[in-house]
């Protein structure tokens, strides 16, 4: 069990895709306008990364090493093609916002990284919920990209549900006649906002560890005293 | 080392791994391209079904469904490319009846001159000339600026801005006076974005001009006929 937890912890935050090894970034600038944006694609890419690690680590043993890279691009474009062609087929709204950006987790490279890292090593089961906790990881960090964004750039949260739950509608946060901040909406703020997330992260990191450093430091000299009186 | 029999077989040994890394590559792409033809094969009517609403949806915006009794999509021809409406391509160009009398024509219109990108446009013109009502259905302009143009981004809700167009025609608005009150001209802009409304502003106008000079033609061409500009004049 202790193996699942650490695959959690890695996805969720001590290697998060985002956070720890900057990946995707391609998708994560571009569709973190909107909370809703944001967390739709993260949904679809969680979908993507289960799907494909799920089915790379079922047919490991049938891929040769040599071509394993092709074989690996090749599921994981059959795989988002799948997921595209069922969006538009059943969340045909959603699809209109999202729909250039679902052929984009193909190019998603954390998708091939966890491929190639960890499900063509690992058992089907480990396989899948690493993939599940990658993406978790993913849409988490793009979730909370996406809700600074549209606070700061138009002053509102959740704007859009209304295309997944027509019942529904977005909140005003701030007052109504907030002028908004535009480059928060535009690709510099994406930027902007994700480097103080990352920098949000090295301190709490860097903070454990010196917490860490001076445990050691106070524990060890008072054994030594101890030992001495 | 150089044992012709010991040269042969690892030939031979590698001639049959390359063959069968061959046939798994082979084997995975067509099991893999099968899998995206089936559901491509599954899912093709619900696609259909949702860009025909979509379309509808779209159409119901700029002339509302109760002012004509003709079924749009069987009553619709094919415009080769139209300058005048910023097309460069094929397009499809759908004609409302009431009682088998002309009601409108809803087209599909194009401005390049707008801040970011091409704006596309579908408008409705009446047989009598007057815009109905004229909606932008892409585009690419400044968020929060230049994006009031849609007017699901425009903070005036209660009369977002392109719907000051509904209704008017030549006789309301003269052609010339068929601008935005920047260039001198009767429609409003907002300041610091005149750049995105001076190009529907003046997209819609070269298509209204074009659809009045042509509406006897076009109402009078055969279901699925195809209407052609005459030898290069724009």
């Amino acid at each position: 069990m202790s193996a699942y937890k650490d695959i959690a912890w890695n996805g969720l935050w001590k290697q998060n895709s985002i956070l720890a090894q900057l990946l995707g970034l391609c998708p994560l600038l571009a569709i973190s306008t909107t909370f809703v944006n944001a967390v739709s694609l993260g949904l679809a890419t969680i979908l993507v990364m289960m799907l494909a690690n799920f089915a790379i680590s079922a047919l490991r043993a049938l891929i040769p090493y040599e071509i394993r890279i092709p074989v690996f691009i090749l599921i994981i474009a059959a795989l988002v093609t799948v997921v595209d062609l069922a969006f538009n087929a059943f969340l045909h709204d959603l699809y209109l916002v999202l729909g250039i950006f679902i052929p984009l987790i193909v190019t998603n490279c954390i998708v091939l990284a966890r491929v190639e890292a960890f499900a063509a090593k690992n058992g089907l089961r480990a396989a899948t919920f690493d993939g599940l906790m990658m993406g978790v990881g993913f849409v988490w960090v793009i979730g909370l990209l996406g809700a600074v964004r549209e606070l700061v750039g138009q002053g509102t949260i959740f704007s859009g549900i209304e295309m997944i739950f027509p019942t529904l509608t977005g909140i005003q946060v701030l007052s109504e006649d907030y002028p908004g901040f535009l480059i928060a909406i535009l690709p510099p703020g994406a930027f902007f906002v994700l480097g103080l997330l990352i920098a949000g992260r090295n301190w709490i990191e860097a903070r454990a560890n010196q917490r860490r450093l001076e445990k050691r430091l106070h524990d060890h000299p008072s054994s030594a005293n101890a030992a001495s009186a | 080392m150089t044992d012709p029999l010991e040269i042969a077989r690892r030939e031979s040994s590698v001639l049959r791994i390359s063959v069968r890394t061959a046939a798994i590559m082979l084997a995975f792409t067509l099991i893999f391209t099968a899998m995206m033809a089936g559901t491509y094969k599954a899912t093709e009517p619900l696609v259909a079904a949702s860009a025909l609403a979509e379309k509808l949806r779209l159409i119901a915006e700029v002339l509302p469904p109760a002012q004509h009794d003709n079924d749009l999509m069987k009553d619709a021809i094919t415009l080769a490319p139209v300058p005048a409406l910023g097309l460069d391509s094929d397009t499809r160009l759908w004609r409302a009846r009431k009682g088998g009398a002309p009601v409108a024509l809803v087209m599909e219109a194009g401005a390049r001159d707008g801040y970011s990108g091409r704006i596309s446009l579908i408008l409705a013109v009446a047989a009598d000339g007057r815009l109905l009502a004229v909606r932008v259905t892409a585009h690419k302009e400044t968020p929060g600026l230049g994006d009031y143009i849609d007017p699901k981004k425009d903070r005036n809700k209660a009369r977002p801005w392109i719907t000051q167009f509904n209704g008017l025609g030549f006789d309301a608005v003269p052609r010339e006076k068929w601008r935005v009150k920047k260039d001198g001209g009767k429609f409003d802009q907002v300041a610091g974005a005149t750049i995105s409304a001076r190009a529907v502003t003046n997209a819609s106008g070269r298509a209204l001009a074009w659809a009045v000079e042509n509406s006897d033609r076009l109402f009078a061409l055969p279901a699925d006929g195809r209407f052609e500009t005459q030898g290069g004049k724009p």
